[in-house]
């Protein structure tokens, strides 16, 4: 199978429920192969973004497409399982009480490829197989998804995501609840994907960690964007002041530049 | 497709694990087939003895005047069966073919229905004390039928029950979808009030009208009970079965993608929205022609899932497999549940609804405290 190398734009989008708006006139710019990080403040709109983007909340404004070697697509025009099996999301926390096995939580990620009925479609059994293994999650495959710790319980969300092969993936806060080695672990498994051809959309709370996770970052505050850019360029002390209300300020030490933040 | 793998010896090591083959359904199937053969065969020959006489009816009279039946019909139909002899008097012919027959292919019909219909709801709603008559209907189809049984409206009481059932749900569900999406909580919240006025609609009619004999048609009917039943309604119970469950069945993954929650559906290719229109819809209509049959018989359908979860364990307990295993499990359970209803307390029948909400009330309890050690409630 060739890749489709595809990016996502988002212009001008919005979302307004009760005479809320929630999200407003924002504009990103997602490139195949690449890392976006998605930072705000608590309430800035990161979770409202990300689920009018993969198509759980009606934009009330903007378009929303995908360019596929140069064809663009509308996505709000698109059937769901088409966008489905375009778009994945790993969703905050997963606290379901699911008594599934992991190898059919992951499976349930087929469901946009499958025919009508469930029939199953030819290539599950390897996708699944695949996206376990990329995942970490090889030796859960047989545990019952709610015995599963914070952490695996994320691998597991992200190894059904990658199930959907999707070409652009959208992740809320992956690392929250997690331990330090768990962070890391599925930062690393993030930048995998991205390095894969995908384009990759990732809610962050840890601004230091973003800066070394993401190639560009978008910052959301009160529902619109406030900036667009390099981490590095684009986290200024200003920005960190007016958005967050922190002292941040970038340091270079022997393993590269890091962001340090502190109160005002 | 580009893989990126990380490989380790302990990854290699994990790979053998992974095309575990999965358990055959083929031999499950068949046990359950034959548990459904035996336990009909029983129900059958089970009965007060002075109805049926000093002898005993056994299986292989039933089997023998079975045969006699089928060989008559082939012959009528001109094929080359010689017609075998029927070793059951007429009286206890009927007995058997006219009265516990078709009583105990309803139970088995309405115990698999409602089971199915509790599975299905409690994952479509998120609700595991969801259970069939979660949107008004069985108050709807009580409506139908008291204006039956006590005002004489002059129609069939199936017919009566199911439109009742009907009239409630699209009551819930045009009540749930004012000003906004169906959601989970919205259509448990407008079956509640649907339901407590459908009730008191039939607390007035049995208040203001009922008398003598018709009280203990009503509050039979009301709890539940196959005392009525006959061959039509068993087609009705079939058809509905078939054609709604069988539908349903085929809903287990997307039914899975639920229990992540309507956003995580969304994300995999699911409109939840006019899915769980279609299966609040599917359900309440076979809901509906079940409780047109036996009125509407209690905890079934919201215990036999619970029991079916636990049974199967933690990691098997996808929604499809629930689903079939509720289904066969709620039509046996009923099945022997009515046949001691029938024959316990002779020559009363009591509502089999009565023996159920006995039966389920402690299942339930335990359950729930079951829950609890697994610090889930």
């Amino acid at each position: 199978m060739t890749l489709l190398a595809t990016d996502l734009t988002a212009e001008g989008l919005g979302y307004r429920v009760d005479g809320l708006e929630l999200l407003r006139g924002a504009s990103l710019h997602l490139r195949a192969g690449t890392v976006t990080g998605l930072l705000g403040p608590n309430g800035s709109g990161k979770s409202t973004l990300l689920r009018v983007v993969v198509g759980a909340l009606p934009a009330s404004a903007g378009t929303l497409a995908v360019t596929e070697d140069g064809l663009a697509h509308d996505l709000t025009a698109m059937r769901r399982r088409d966008r489905a099996q375009r778009l994945a999301l790993v969703e905050q926390d997963a606290h379901a009480e699911v008594p599934l096995r992991v190898r059919d939580v992951v499976a349930l990620g087929r469901i946009p490829h499958e025919r009508r009925f469930g029939a199953a479609d030819g290539a599950a059994d390897a996708v699944v197989h695949e996206a376990i293994e990329r995942a970490g999650v090889a030796d859960l495959a047989d545990r019952s998804f709610d015995t599963l710790s914070g952490g695996e319980r994320q691998r597991v969300q992200l190894a059904r995501a990658l199930a959907q092969q999707p070409r652009v993936l959208l992740l809320d806060e992956p690392t929250n609840h997690l331990d330090l080695a768990a962070q890391l672990d599925m930062v690393r498994l993030v930048r995998e994907v991205a390095d894969a051809g995908v384009a990759v959309l990732v809610a962050l709370h840890d601004l230091a960690q973003a800066a070394s996770l993401c190639d560009e970052v978008v910052v959301l505050h009160g529902g619109e964007v406030a900036a667009v850019g390099e981490p590095v360029a684009v986290l200024s002390p200003a920005l960190l002041a007016e958005v967050w209300r922190v002292r941040g300020e970038w340091v270079t030490g022997e393993r590269g530049r890091a962001l340090v933040v502190s109160p005002l | 497709m580009t893989t990126v793998r990380v490989p380790t010896a302990a990854s290699a090591a994990r790979t053998g694990v992974v095309a575990r083959p999965r358990g055959s359904r083929v031999p499950w199937l068949l046990v359950g087939l034959a548990v459904l053969v035996v336990s009909l065969l029983l129900a059958l020959v089970v009965g007060p003895a002075s109805v049926a006489g000093p002898a005993p009816i056994t299986p292989g009279d039933v089997l023998a005047s079975g045969w006699h039946h089928v060989s008559a019909w082939l012959a009528e139909r001109g094929l080359p069966v010689a017609v075998a002899e029927n070793p059951l008097s007429r009286v206890r012919d009927a007995i058997i073919w006219e009265g516990r027959a078709p009583r105990a292919v309803a139970a088995v019909l309405v115990g698999a229905g409602l089971a199915l219909c509790g599975v299905v709801l409690q994952a479509a709603t998120r609700n595991p004390l969801a259970d069939p008559y979660l949107l008004g209907i069985s108050s709807g189809a009580a409506l139908g039928a008291v204006a039956v049984l006590v005002l004489g409206v002059a129609v069939p009481l199936p017919v009566a029950a199911f439109a009742g059932a009907v009239l409630a749900l699209l009551a819930t569900l045009g009540l749930a979808g004012i000003g906004g999406r169906l959601t989970a909580t919205r259509a448990v919240l407008a079956g509640v009030a649907v339901g407590q006025a459908a009730a008191a609609g039939v607390s007035f009619v049995i208040f203001s009208t009922a008398q003598g004999d018709s009280y203990r048609d009503i509050l039979g009917w009301l709890m539940g009970t196959f005392g009525a039943v006959s061959w039509s309604s068993v087609l009705i119970a079939a058809v509905a079965v078939v054609v709604l469950g069988g539908a349903l069945l085929g809903f287990g993954r997307t039914l899975d993608a639920f229990s992540f929650g309507d956003v995580a559906a969304t994300a995999l290719g699911v409109h939840v929205v006019r899915t769980r229109w279609l299966l609040l819809v599917l359900s309440a209509l076979l809901t509906g022609a079940l409780v047109s049959v036996s009125g509407a018989i209690g905890f079934v359908g919201l215990t036999v899932p619970h029991v079916v979860r636990l049974l199967l364990g933690p990691g098997r307990s996808g929604n499809a497999a629930v689903a079939r295993t509720s289904a066969a499990v709620g039509g046996v359970f009923l099945l022997w549940a009515d046949t001691v209803a029938r024959t316990a307390f002779a020559p009363l029948d009591v509502p089999v609804g009565v023996l159920t909400a006995l039966l389920g009330a402690p299942v339930f309890a335990i359950l729930l405290m079951r829950s609890r050690r697994r610090g889930e409630a």
